[in-house]
């Protein structure tokens, strides 16, 4: 069924194509490949039909070798060899066999002109049209699409008839569509030709239908037929409104992305700065103390098992809880345990701590960026029709700070750790009295908010670069996503996280990243002074003291 | 009970010891260092080399922005981690002033664009260089620009009560956002590489001996003079409403005194010292690049303070003197070694030191009781252990 | 006590005579829900002495809090004198219109010392300007001398007050009140932490006081109350519960109830 269709979709095709689904004898292909020597260009093109015609799949590599002139003639027998680069060195190889030929005889090199070269392309797209791969298809389509030859018009039709791939179709539908808006007459194929290209709102459809709109000089159209031009108009503002859909939906993700940054940085200072009160300068050392536990577990991995590769994160998560945790802890029993109800010489104190931790690492590991490898299931992005982009790290990210938060809110509400927690926050001399040792329990819950800034360092590693300064782009950011969310709210720090992140991205087509960065500072210095308590406050007596 | 009346001009005779200390030394070194460094030819034993008149200028104008800082946070409880803009903006208005005064003798030579504006192919003035061809307007505009945006600022700030840890964010997030847009070029101030490439001031050669001890000197007359402004408001009774204030901020509030307003007129002082200071700090260095915004350097003047003793002044230019000299040592001789002390130092400040080097000294004449605080501090945070 | 009467003449007859120095009219404060003041309503007549009593979180300090601006009722009317509407203004400009508070803590200037915690407290401009170039007169001098001497702390008037007692503490706390000659002062547990005799003499010190200010007096010790022989306001869960003389009220059912259990 498929090969009779074949058949007469090929028949009503040019005298360009004809029926040759067998391979062609190499007798009757080599006597075509040496017509293609012939001086004459009128006979080269006629050649050039006849091993079209042939189907055969060797021709295409021949005729490209043809197209970049790389065809030579021998002059003792008029055999036809292509030359090929070896080693640096010419070769020359029989165009069928592809064996290497020495030869002693003089070569002459097929010479083409402009007309010839432009029949090749042709014949070459149609010919990868068939090709046995499909994105060889889709790109031979594309190709077709630019160029849009008139020529291309039967292979296009021969190839979509029998095209077996949905998505090679499309492709090839969108191809077709160009070429009968440009090359046909018939307005009704040309009407239909539009609405067709209105599938496929890309950037290069709309240039196709703007330049239809395009007035001359002299007040008339590119266009001359108006239902041509009202089609095109309509598919245009169908497709600017769909763009503008998508467009906005990108900066979303992107938004929530940056956001779901934000909040995995914050999330650790929501709980020594929201619940325990004490302003940890060295937080975002927290942060870069994660990210290069990654760089060490991934060091090691490469080193021992490298078949471990892509479950090097997983490793590195607990991993650099422990090590932020346990620096954490060491911070809370060594400093900061002495400064408590002494905000601001704890935040002077652990900046000298931030200081020290960035000089320790630096030290260690250099002051230059470490590479930090992205497994290969984070690679990649899935991409939609419409130009979305959703890259996997990104969307890796999101779900994890908000498995992260998730996990922290069962943590506090759920386990009898976080019920003393909350009760020593509360009311310290009475959660003393009932036998709670509060000491351990501010060790353990600063180890918490910690050791979570480091799983965010282990996140933060996949899209920032790793060096002992990462730390310090985060703590501003991360201190202003808790005071907008409100101190000692971790939803108040999850909205916080996400409005800031996406009113960031937002604003940065119309500002720049800089500027829309300052502006986000200028409104979140404003509001916390509107509400110095944050997004989600609480009210009472019992706050202000 | 006399020495609660009568200050206005017996305030100068009771400035504390270390006051006197420090007006004492400012006055010797005003005098000695342009003689031993003028007088004396570069082979002499006695002679003082220029590139030190520069590094202890240099010293001077962080020990004015140290007083700046302790005047609102020693006595008003601010504690602002963005001082370093005030003294940013006061050293850019002073260096727009060079700049305007390099004329054609820059790369370029345009007579009245700068280098940059050149290189950038802006073809006139932006508005806000206006009159900085002007000394007076120029220096005026170091007083004016710190403190507008420290009145501004403040006013929004104060007004709805923002305090504490708070107000100490918000004052980092501010030179953090002054720290992005003075690196942008569009900006018009040279973007990352700022401003240099001076050539004079008034007319005198930035770079002869003569202009160094000028510049050394002026450092010197302002920093005393910042140090007797801040000595005369924190005598007078404003000064003991801000105590008042930094103690118990409600209390004042219900005995009817305007916190907001205190608070204003102190933050705005205090940034345009701070403004003063980078005006003279900017060509003795030669240079003023938005780096000088980052909020490291802001934080770093506040160990500064705390290290020589809060609340005290004179304290606070002891600190930046010790702490600037020790920076310049390390750095050349152990860079690796800098961090780690300047880190340690804020912590063992903030720990054993809570009134800093001025009040070790001020309540305990001899050493060995000094020590011996220290060691019953550190007994007190390891009870049960210490010997 | 003489120094006292000097600073302030007695108010006599006028039409203050008959308006309420003190009005609350349905005032209603919640905190995340939770009803701290219900629907509000009394008054204090000038010169008045009145004792407010009520068990913990009956919304004596809110009540404060709403008149001497530190909180804005959620609904209600605070009028002071009659005519001023003192939700819709802040601490200073209440303090400044004649209206002092003693904190429920003592809250004095701890790093300044008795004379100058006086010096601050004494009236006068507030503005910051005055404050840059004020100068001390002999008159205010010798009301501070006066001050020091009513509160017993004139020996002391050189150390600091971070180092007084906690009873010293507290009257200097209302010393300060008294250099500040409000027409009304908010007095909020005097008694707390106190010994017997210091409590007797505070006692004694507030009925002086009420001879020419109208007086507010928040307190859990029912011996200071009775001490004050004044009329008693009892707060409970932020309204009224009952109002009148110390025995009437301790006889109400419902008062017996609230303080005795339930």
């Amino acid at each position: 069924m498929r090969a009779a269709l074949r058949i007469i979709a090929l028949v009503i095709a040019a005298a360009l194509a004809s029926t040759a689904a067998a391979q062609t004898d190499d007798a009757t292909l080599t006597k075509l490949v040496a017509d293609l020597g012939q001086k004459s260009f009128s006979k080269k093109s006629k050649a050039i039909d006849a091993l079209f015609a042939t189907g055969d799949p060797r021709v295409a590599a021949i005729l490209e070798a043809m197209l970049s002139r790389n065809l030579y003639k021998q002059k003792s027998d008029n055999a036809i060899l292509v030359k090929t680069k070896k080693d640096g060195k010419s070769v020359y190889q029989n165009p069928l066999t592809k064996t290497a030929i020495e030869t002693t005889s003089k070569l002459k090199k097929v010479r083409i002109n402009n007309k010839l070269r432009k029949k090749l392309r042709g014949a070459i797209g149609s010919l990868s049209l068939q090709n046995k791969d499909p994105v060889k298809r889709i790109a031979a389509a594309d190709a077709v699409f630019k160029s849009r030859t008139k020529g291309m018009l039967a292979p296009l039709e021969a190839a979509l008839s029998s095209e077996p791939d949905d998505a090679v179709r499309d492709r090839m539908r969108r191809a077709l569509s160009a070429i009968q808006l440009v090359h046909k007459s018939d307005p009704e194929v040309r009407v239909a030709a539009v609405k067709t290209l209105g599938e496929f709102a890309d950037p290069e459809v709309r240039g196709l239908l703007n330049s239809l709109l395009v007035k001359r000089g002299d007040g008339s159209h590119a266009e001359a037929n108006v239902t041509i031009r009202a089609a095109a108009e309509e598919v245009l503002t169908a497709a600017e409104r769909s763009a503008a859909f998508w467009g906005t939906v990108q900066n979303l993700f992107q938004g929530i992305s940056l956001g779901s940054v934000l909040l995995l940085a914050a999330i650790g200072l929501a709980i020594t700065f929201g619940v325990m009160g004490v302003i940890n300068m060295a937080h975002g050392e927290m942060v870069m103390l994660g990210a290069y536990t990654t760089f060490v577990v991934q060091d090691i991995i490469r080193t021992t098992a490298p078949g471990l590769f892509d479950l090097s994160l997983f490793i590195a998560i607990p991993a650099a809880f422990l090590v932020a945790g346990a620096v954490g802890v060491a911070i809370e029993r060594g400093v900061i345990r002495f400064l408590y109800g002494r905000p601001l010489e704890t935040l002077l104190a652990t900046w000298g701590i931030s200081l020290v931790l960035q000089q320790f690492v630096r030290s260690v590991f250099g002051p230059t960026n470490r590479e930090v490898g992205t497994p290969s299931w984070m690679q990649g992005a899935i991409q939609t029709a419409e130009g979305l982009t959703l890259t996997y790290n990104r969307i890796a990210i999101i779900v994890f700070s908000l498995m992260v938060m998730g996990v922290l809110l069962l943590v506090l509400r759920r386990t009898w750790f976080g019920l003393q927690m909350r009760a020593v926050t509360q009311n310290r001399p009475m959660a003393s009295a009932m036998g709670i040792r509060t000491g351990w329990v501010d060790a353990m819950t600063f180890g918490l908010g910690s050791g979570i800034a480091g799983i965010a360092g282990v996140a933060l590693s996949q899209i920032d670069n790793v060096s002992p300064n990462l730390g310090q782009s985060y703590i501003i950011d991360s201190f202003l996503v808790v005071v907008f969310g409100g101190v000692g709210n971790l939803w108040g720090t999850l909205v916080g996280a996400l409005s800031l992140g996406v009113v960031n991205k937002f604003l940065e087509p119309y500002a720049g990243a800089v500027l829309g960065k300052i502006f986000v500072l200028v409104v979140v210095i404003l509001f916390i002074q509107k509400r110095p308590r944050g997004l989600f406050a609480l009210k009472g007596r019992a706050v202000e003291s | 009970m006399s020495s609660h009346r009568g200050f206005i001009l017996p305030y100068l005779t009771s400035a504390p010891l270390g006051g006197r200390i420090l007006l004492g030394v400012l006055a010797l070194l005003a005098v000695l260092v342009p003689f031993l460094n003028l007088a004396f030819p570069p082979e002499s034993a006695l002679h003082v080399p220029t590139y030190v008149v520069a590094l202890v200028g240099k010293y001077l104008c962080f020990a004015l922005l140290a007083i700046s800082v302790d005047l609102i946070w020693g006595y008003c409880g601010i504690l602002s981690l963005g001082h370093g803009a005030f003294f940013s903006l006061g050293g850019y208005a002073m260096g727009m002033y060079l700049m305007r005064q390099i004329g054609d003798r820059g790369v370029y030579k345009d007579p009245i664009l700068p280098d940059f504006m050149v290189f950038l192919n802006w073809k006139e003035l932006p508005w806000y260089w206006y009159g900085f061809d002007s000394f007076p307007f120029a220096m005026l505009m170091v007083l004016l620009a710190p403190g507008l945006l420290a009145l501004v600022f403040g006013f929004f700030a104060f007004r709805s009560r923002v305090t504490g840890v708070y107000l100490s964010i918000i004052t980092q997030a501010m030179t953090f956002a002054l720290l992005l847009a003075f690196f942008r070029n569009d900006m018009g101030f040279g973007g990352n590489n700022g401003l240099t490439d001076f050539k004079d001031i008034l007319g005198f050669n930035l770079q002869s001996d003569a202009t160094r001890i000028g510049l050394f000197v002026a450092s010197a007359l302002a920093l005393a003079g910042g140090y007797l402004l801040s000595l005369f408001i924190v005598k007078s009774k404003l000064g003991r409403v801000l105590v008042a204030i930094r103690d118990a901020e409600s209390r004042a509030r219900f005995l009817g005194y305007r916190v907001e307003h205190y608070k204003l007129f102190v933050f705005t002082v205090s940034a345009m010292m701070a403004g003063v200071a980078g005006a003279l700090y900017v060509p003795q260095v030669g240079i003023i690049n938005p780096s000088e915004f980052s909020p490291a350097n802001s934080i770093e003047i506040v160990v500064w303070v705390a290290l020589g003793g809060r609340g005290t002044l004179h304290g606070a230019a002891l600190g930046a003197v010790l702490v600037n000299f020790a920076k310049t040592y390390l750095t050349g001789a152990a860079p690796e070694f800098w961090l780690y002390f300047l880190g340690a130092l804020f912590i063992l400040v903030t720990i054993l030191l809570p009134k800093g080097i001025a009040g070790l000294l001020g309540n305990a004449p001899d050493s060995w009781t000094a020590f011996s605080k220290i060691g019953a501090r550190l007994s007190s945070l390891f009870p049960g252990r210490a010997p | 006590m003489s120094e006292i009467q000097r600073a302030r003449p007695k108010v006599d007859g006028g039409d203050t005579k008959f308006e309420p120095i003190l009005y609350l009219d349905g005032v209603s404060v919640a905190f995340d829900g939770f009803k701290a003041l219900n629907e509000l309503s009394f008054y204090v007549e000038p010169g008045e002495l009145r004792a407010i009593i009520g068990p913990n979180g009956a919304g004596k300090t809110t009540m404060m809090d709403v008149i001497t601006g530190k909180t804005q009722p959620d609904s209600g009317t605070v009028l002071f004198r009659g005519d001023v509407d003192l939700t819709k203004m802040d601490e200073a400009a209440i303090a400044t219109l004649g209206i002092g508070r003693k904190f429920q803590k003592p809250t004095v200037f701890e790093n300044h010392t008795v004379f100058e915690n006086l010096e601050l407290a004494l009236a006068g401009d507030r503005s910051a300007r005055a404050s840059l170039f004020f100068r001390l007169k002999d008159d205010q001098l010798r009301r501070i001398d006066s001050v020091l001497e009513t509160i017993a702390l004139t020996n002391l008037q050189d150390t600091l007050a971070g180092a007084l007692s906690h009873g010293q503490k507290q009257w200097l706390e209302i010393g300060m009140l008294l250099i500040q000659d409000p027409e009304l002062l908010l007095v909020d547990e005097p008694a707390a932490g106190m010994t017997d005799v210091e409590t007797e003499q505070t006692a004694e010190l507030l009925k002086e006081i009420s001879v020419n200010h109208s007086l507010v007096v928040v307190e859990h010790d029912m011996e200071f109350v009775r001490a004050l022989e004044s009329k008693v306001t009892v707060l409970h869960e932020g309204s009224v519960l009952a109002e009148g003389a110390l025995d009437t009220v301790q006889q109400d059912e419902r008062v017996i109830e609230v303080y005795l259990g339930r």
